[in-house]
């Protein structure tokens, strides 16, 4: 029964007319996922099948988990919405450190959206990235959404969009959104040279999220229903503060919260700014390796004529924060993914480095 | 079908594969949706590719980024294909490549936000006839590195150039098996810099109006420490006196404007017939990081150099006009002009064997410099027991091998035929 559904849904091959195919795809919501694990991959996003009804609207399609993480990469303000789905029968084995090990076929699909000033903050999805478990490893596809938010297109090497936008404090903003590249995906989403998942570590999974079956742990979850295997009761696997929550955590543990999700996908020993020794990922414990009282090595002007990267109880003399707050190609981090300064994250980090205690031995003077 | 319809029918056919074979040029076409394309093309590259640029200013407003391997990419000449970024909003780098067997050829890079040719975790690296240029010359806005691979391995940098970089022009950092020749690095901070690297030649390269030449570099807080086995010979390394313009945190800002060659904490450095001249402050120093006077907090770094030889260099001139520290503090001292080779005296106590020297295979040899004088400042001893005497200094050590890179590079010859 399945099938004779499933393959009255398949539009006949070479169908002449494009715009039936769709419709008759587009009538047939209900059909499963469909998983492309070797190229040539959909140019479309509705040919994975990951949402069902009106396209814009998000619905998850079956098997097609949402979730969610304590704390998120900061995206230029940009509401974001993550879904994942694994082939029937497969699931992601648990690891407490790194990204758990996923299946082949695995799909990540991230969706980007903004209350569109220009048409009373109804909400404008500008993009959804695919993380795609194929048979030659993790894929990037950056799919961009149309202005009748019906269908998203890859586009492996897509042009700035513009996007008006209003803050729920009513600021209206007018930004250059910058649609990464399927190379800068790689540039984040890089561990020794191979494309990894970043987000799904049990340690950002580790929270509640509202189910329609009712609020439950996201790892007691996603082991319910089969996706992930070997994981520890929720309380004994490791979490990490939500940096912009004080119940969470200590000001040290959201901060290093932050610094772990916002620059660690390249500050760490296996990622793209190992050649810098600035390691931030919540588990570096030699303060050297975080920044304190470390000398730039390749900042060039990011240093902004500082001497370290982080100076105890001084924010304003640390170029960790300067870069931050630069919205300047050259000083600017992370370099990839804002175009804005992120307040809130700066004013956390600069609170951070005010609480400690210390100083920095600026030498002597010298030269070379 | 008959036989005038089957000969126009042919005719018609090897038409189109004629046209289908002169369209195969995979060549991009200068205009508006250029950086689209070019982006597109190096995401879509198989290994072995050749990605062909045009002729002309090609405006570029983001980074392009490469990380296939084997790919090359190859414009119609040194100033014939010209990637500008002058009006560059997202970056940092003009391009930035991750991917081994990278070979980039006869174009240039202009006005960079930040780093012009940006090269990361790369093994075979071939960079040939490519100028990277801050078109204002020095700047403190301009972008910290021109040429530079980082973390790679065999690596060929030749005919190729650098000027304005508000860092270091060719910097090669973290490598093991370079060769930089026939280059030109110019009215950058630091010309050519090879930094906690191994096994490098730098030769018949032209250093000239940068704050410091060709600077040999061993950095602490580097995850790649222990550069060494450096040789810089028949380079020519003139009148570099531009004013430091270096961001007062990075490492270059101390260089003192008017420097020839610096050796820097590195072992097993051979700088030989060169031509040094006309270098402000002080043609050849040798020193170790103490004198940097930045504090040393990790406690795997070697901050001694070793086992260095400066020999058969032809260097005059300079010295006239010292700057910095050599300024303020040594002039008053020893007087001007200042000596031609310098060296901070600040040897590993540890080491030290009979008559205070160090064994015979790690000293500091300064052979057959013509009549370049010399004076060990004793920056240890703040300068109290200054010493011109170049008598301590002249040994002999023996010759480094050369760099050889495993394969043969790409050696297409130059594009544009003359």
């Amino acid at each position: 029964m399945l099938w004779g559904r499933h393959a009255a849904c398949r539009p006949p091959r070479r169908w002449p007319f494009l715009g039936l195919a769709t419709l008759l795809l587009t009538a047939c919501g209900t059909r499963a996922v469909h998983p492309h694990t070797a190229e040539p991959y959909p140019t479309k996003l509705s040919a994975w099948h990951l949402f069902s009804g009106d396209p814009a609207a998000l619905k998850p399609n079956a098997g097609v988990i949402p979730y969610d993480l304590n704390t998120p990469l900061f995206s230029d303000y940009a509401t974001k919405y993550r879904t994942v789905w694994m082939p029937p029968g497969t699931s992601a084995t648990y690891n407490d450190t790194e990204a758990f090990d996923f299946p082949v076929g695995t799909i990540f699909s991230k969706t980007f959206a903004y209350p569109d000033a220009d048409q009373g903050g109804k909400q404008r999805i500008v993009e959804t990235r695919l993380l795609v478990s194929s048979q030659s490893g993790w894929v990037t596809l950056p799919y961009v959404w149309n202005s009748a938010q019906t269908e998203a297109t890859l586009d492996v090497a897509a042009d700035p969009t513009t996007v008006h936008w209003v803050h729920p404090s009513g600021t209206r903003y007018a930004i250059d959104y910058v649609i990464p590249n399927t190379n800068q995906c790689k540039g984040c989403h890089d561990r020794s040279k191979t494309v990894t998942p970043i987000g799904p570590k049990a340690r950002n999974l580790n929270k509640d999220f509202n189910y329609p079956e009712g609020r439950m742990n996201q790892l007691a979850y996603w082991t319910k229903i089969g996706y992930l295997k070997g994981a520890p009761p929720p309380d004994r696997a490791p979490k990490l503060a939500v940096w912009d929550d004080p119940s969470s955590g200590t000001l040290d543990g959201r901060a290093r919260a932050y610094l772990e999700v916002n620059c660690a996908h390249c500050h760490n020993p296996r990622g793209p700014a190992n050649t810098t020794g600035l390691y931030l990922l919540a588990a570096q414990t030699d303060p050297m390796r975080l920044g304190l009282c470390k000398v730039p090595v390749s900042a060039g002007q990011g240093s902004g004529d500082l001497l370290f990267d982080v100076v105890q109880g001084k924010p304003e003399e640390s170029i960790l924060l300067h870069r931050m707050e630069s919205t300047t190609p050259k000083i600017m981090m992370p370099e990839l993914g804002r175009t804005m300064v992120h307040q809130e994250g700066v004013a956390l980090i600069r609170d951070w480095i005010a609480s400690m205690q210390g100083s920095c031995n600026a030498g002597k003077a010298g030269h070379l | 079908m008959t036989k005038t319809a089957t000969a126009l029918f042919a005719a018609a056919l090897s038409f189109t594969l004629w046209t289908s074979c002169a369209k195969k040029d995979s060549g991009l076409a200068a205009g508006p949706d250029f950086q689209k394309q070019f982006q597109e093309a190096l995401i879509a590259a198989k290994p072995g590719a050749v990605i062909e640029l045009p002729e002309g200013r090609l405006d570029m407003d983001r980074s392009m980024s490469l990380s296939v391997d084997n790919v090359t990419i190859r414009g119609k000449g040194i100033d014939k294909t010209i990637l500008t970024f002058k009006n560059q909003k997202t970056g940092p780098a003009g391009l930035t490549v991750t991917s081994n067997g990278f070979t980039i050829q006869d174009l240039a890079i202009e006005d960079t936000k930040g780093d012009a040719l940006k090269i990361n975790g790369a093994n075979g690296v071939t960079v040939q006839r490519v100028r990277t240029e801050w078109t204002g010359g020095p700047s403190d806005k301009n972008g910290s590195y021109g040429i530079y691979p980082v973390q790679c391995k065999n690596v060929l940098i030749e005919d190729s150039a650098s000027i304005g970089a508000a860092d270091a022009g060719i910097y090669v950092g973290q490598s093991s098996n370079i060769i930089v020749r026939h280059s030109r690095a110019e009215a950058n901070v630091a010309g050519i810099e090879i930094e906690n690297s191994q096994f490098a030649d730098v030769y018949e390269n032209k250093a000239t109006h940068n704050t410091g030449g060709i600077l040999v570099f061993n950095l602490p807080d580097l995850p790649v420490k222990g550069g060494g086995n450096t040789r810089v010979f028949n380079n020519e390394i003139v009148e570099n006196n531009t004013q430091n313009f270096g961001a007062k945190g990075s490492m270059v800002a101390k260089v003192p404007t008017g420097t020839g060659v610096i050796v820097l904490a590195t072992n097993h450095v051979e700088v030989f017939k060169n031509t040094i001249k006309d270098n402000n402050t002080t043609n050849v120093s040798v020193i170790s990081y103490m004198t940097t006077g930045n504090p040393m907090n990790d406690a795997t770094y070697y901050p001694f150099p070793e086992a260095i030889y400066v020999h058969d260099n032809i260097i005059s001139g300079g010295g006239t006009a010292p700057s910095g520290q050599y300024a303020d503090v040594l002039a008053p001292v020893v007087g001007k002009p200042m000596p031609a080779i310098l060296f901070d005296g600040i040897v590993n106590p540890q080491k030290l064997g009979a008559g205070k020297r160090l064994p015979d295979d790690l000293r500091i040899c300064i052979q057959n410099n013509g009549d370049a004088n010399f004076m060990n400042y004793d920056a240890g001893g703040n300068f109290k027991h200054v010493s011109r005497d170049l008598k301590p200094y002249n040994c002999s050590l023996a010759p480094l091998s050369a760099v050889n890179l495993p394969a043969p590079a790409a050696s297409a010859p130059p594009a544009g035929g003359n």
